[in-house]
């Protein structure tokens, strides 16, 4: 399965995981997501990920574009399609699932 | 005591509870100004009740009418979907959009897209609506339907703790708000939004009897202010949301002493003289074509004449058709509609629903401001409706109409046969004032007509049966001849009629007969009395004759003895004494 997912990153062009996060403020939930979300795309997309932190107490408007409604909230941007997971992201197992880096067992 | 006293005083004279004016046609008047301000209000019902219409109407109307701004936050329907269904309600919402007069956001969700890890909360649910809320400076908002989060998050447990955060959200942003809730099974929401927004709940339903649905709205609660408790209908049309209370009007509305003249001369004679009063409600029933139409036609003659503006709700014929009715019977009806004093509006009762027909009856009224409105028949309208329904809409309109100035003149079709005539259909007769009962009083192998001042408050009336005519000149009054066998009307009463004369005649031949025969006793008496006189001087004669003999003879009697006793010269005997003693002792 891994092997599977190296084989698309060896395809890619370094940057094929576009990763958003949205948070308001540091909130325990939002560090504790945000160190969650790093330590998974070091050990599974090392390299071939950007992750962008969009704070929503600083730019509320944006909630919008991507319907978000709960925080917080991970978007997968890219690769197409787009995948929403809410919460710290502390079930490591199900964020894989979530994010197709991993299928189901 | 005096600490509570004082504790309930300062709450009504203190900071009361502040009212947020809907700006819809009734619902401020059963909530007694509009909805709690700075409070959220659960609107709920079942699927197609009109919660969202009700929600969005209270929006616009504060938009346009208040001078609020509003934010509609809407889980199920998208943006251009809203614009396209107000579109037809006549409201522009994307003008309010670009005047920064409202904001729709809309809320997407989907569960098959969310997967849940972890602690989470919905704090970008808020920020969405604080900047919503910020960004136009918003008094009003709108959560259609907030439930959908359910259906979106399956931790329920973070989601009551985050709704029960959400109004607490509102109430600290100062905005008036309305939720949408759907109707639950034995609850009034599905998911119990009713434990979170406790200020005041409004419940809509729909029901549908006899195929035409009815729409009714409750007040369920109201916390800090008094309001109705009924069920009153509401009906949704090309203007939007409109509640009809019926009894927000209460019965405070003015009493009139002006009496209006029902347009027969001899009914107003028999109504005290002048008729009914204005203002007032009459109710004329009767069966089939005992000129219930008729009389109403006088009465709009009547008052055409005068110069008044009169409605007339023609439930059962065309205007044109009632028009040569009436000119059957000599009342020119047209020359009112010309001269436009005179409005007809017909509808078949069963077009739509009754809140439809009360609407568009208090529309008639609002627009042509009539002096006199008359409803033909309400009766028809049960064909609409429940009976209690009917009554409930007819007491409206007449408490509206009362409120107005307006007469309110209703027919009444009783089902013939029945035998209870002094039922209505309807059974609005306590709600009228003034009640004429025509009858058709069967007998002798014919139908005559009957009417009857069943009731007329505060007027002093007839209590007779009259029998009346339609006559080329209009309706004629007549007199009624009760007659042992019963109410002789028609050809009867001619013959009756015929018979009195006749025994009249014969009573004034009787009382010359007995004149002569008096006349006759009492020549007979003078004749008796002359013979009797003449029988009187007879024997009177006689007697003085018999009388002066005697005296004759007595005399010379006395002058023999004087004579003799001269001859003889026994001795001196007085002349006079004597003689007078002796006749005195022969006459005692």
């Amino acid at each position: 399965m891994i092997a599977a997912e190296g084989k698309r990153v060896h395809n890619g062009d370094g940057e094929q995981w576009i990763l958003r996060l949205y948070v308001a403020g540091q909130t325990p939930k939002c560090l504790t997501a945000f160190a969650n979300l790093k330590k998974i795309c070091e050990e599974h997309l090392a390299g071939q990920y950007r992750i962008e932190i969009i704070d929503l107490l600083v730019h509320p408007e944006l909630a919008k574009g991507d319907q978000i409604l709960a925080l917080p909230t991970l978007v997968r941007k890219l690769p197409e399609p787009v995948k929403k997971i809410i919460g710290d992201l502390s079930n490591t197992e199900k964020v894989l699932v979530g994010l197709d880096i991993r299928p189901f067992k | 005591m005096g600490v509570t006293g004082r504790a309930k005083r300062g709450k009504t004279e203190g900071p009361i509870l502040k009212k947020c004016s809907t700006g819809i046609k009734g619902l401020d008047e059963i909530t007694g100004g509009g909805l709690p301000q700075g409070r959220p209000t659960l609107v709920c019902g079942g699927t197609g009740c009109g919660k969202t219409l009700l929600a969005m109407e209270f929006l616009l109307r504060g938009a346009l009418n208040y001078g609020e701004p509003g934010v509609f936050m809407s889980f199920e329907e998208k943006p251009d979907e809203l614009v396209q269904n107000y579109a037809s309600l006549g409201f522009d919402l994307e003008g309010l959009v670009a005047q920064h007069r409202l904001v729709l956001e809309y809320v997407y969700i989907e569960r098959s897209e969310i997967e849940e890890t972890g602690e989470y909360d919905l704090e970008a649910l808020f920020i969405r609506l604080g900047h919503a809320i910020d960004s136009i400076g918003a008094k009003r908002v709108v959560l259609d339907t907030v439930e959908a989060l359910f259906s979106g998050f399956s931790n329920e447990s973070i989601l009551r703790a985050e709704l029960r955060r959400l109004f607490r959200f509102l109430k600290s942003k100062g905005v008036t708000a309305i939720i949408t809730g759907e109707q639950g099974e034995r609850t009034l929401t599905r998911y119990g939004l009713e434990e979170y927004v406790a200020d005041c709940v409004i419940f809509l339903n729909h029901t549908v009897s006899d195929q035409i649905a009815t729409r009714h709205l409750r007040i369920i609660k109201y916390r800090g202010s008094s309001h109705g408790t009924n069920e009153y209908p509401f009906l949704i049309d090309q203007q939007g949301f409109s509640v009809m209370p019926i009894t927000s009007l209460g019965l405070d509305h003015p009493a009139f002493t002006e009496r209006i003249s029902t347009g027969i001369p001899r009914l107003d004679t028999m109504l005290g003289g002048e008729g009914y009063f204005r203002g007032s409600s009459i109710l004329v029933s009767g069966t089939a074509g005992t000129g219930k139409s008729s009389m109403a036609a006088h009465f709009v003659d009547g008052a055409c004449s005068r110069g008044e503006r009169c409605l007339y709700f023609a439930f059962e014929e065309s205007q044109n058709q009632i028009i040569r009715n009436m000119r059957s019977i000599g009342i020119d009806l047209e020359q009112w509609v010309k001269k436009g004093l005179l409005r007809f509006h017909n509808t078949r009762p069963s077009l739509y629903g009754l809140e439809m027909h009360l609407v568009a009856l208090h529309k008639e009224v609002e627009r042509f401001d009539p002096a006199v409105v008359v409803v033909d028949p309400i009766s028809n309208l049960v064909t609409a409706a429940a009976p209690k329904e009917v009554k409930a809409m007819l007491s409206r309109l007449i408490d509206y109409l009362k409120l107005k100035r307006i007469t309110a003149f209703c027919t009444d079709l009783t089902s013939a046969g029945g035998g209870i005539l002094e039922q209505t259909e309807v059974g609005v007769s306590s709600l009228m004032d003034a009640w004429l009962l025509l009858q058709n009083i069967e007998g002798s192998g014919e139908r005559n007509r009957g009417l009857y001042i069943l009731k007329a408050r505060g007027i002093a009336h007839s209590n007779q049966i009259r029998e009346f005519f339609l006559t080329d000149r209009g309706i004629a009054l007549r007199d009624v001849y009760v007659g042992p066998g019963g109410v002789l009307t028609g050809t009867a009463r001619i013959a009756q009629e015929a018979r009195d004369a006749a025994a009249s005649t014969l009573h004034r031949q009787e009382i010359e007969r007995k004149q002569r025969e008096l006349e006759r006793k009492k020549k007979t008496v003078d004749a008796q009395i002359i013979a009797l006189k003449t029988e009187y001087e007879l024997e009177r004669e006689e007697l003085q004759q018999a009388v002066a003999q005697e005296r004759l003879r007595d005399d010379v009697v006395m002058k023999e003895s004087m004579e003799m006793a001269r001859a003889r010269q026994a001795d001196a005997v007085p002349t006079t004494a004597g003689g007078k003693q002796g006749r005195g002792g022969r006459k005692r």
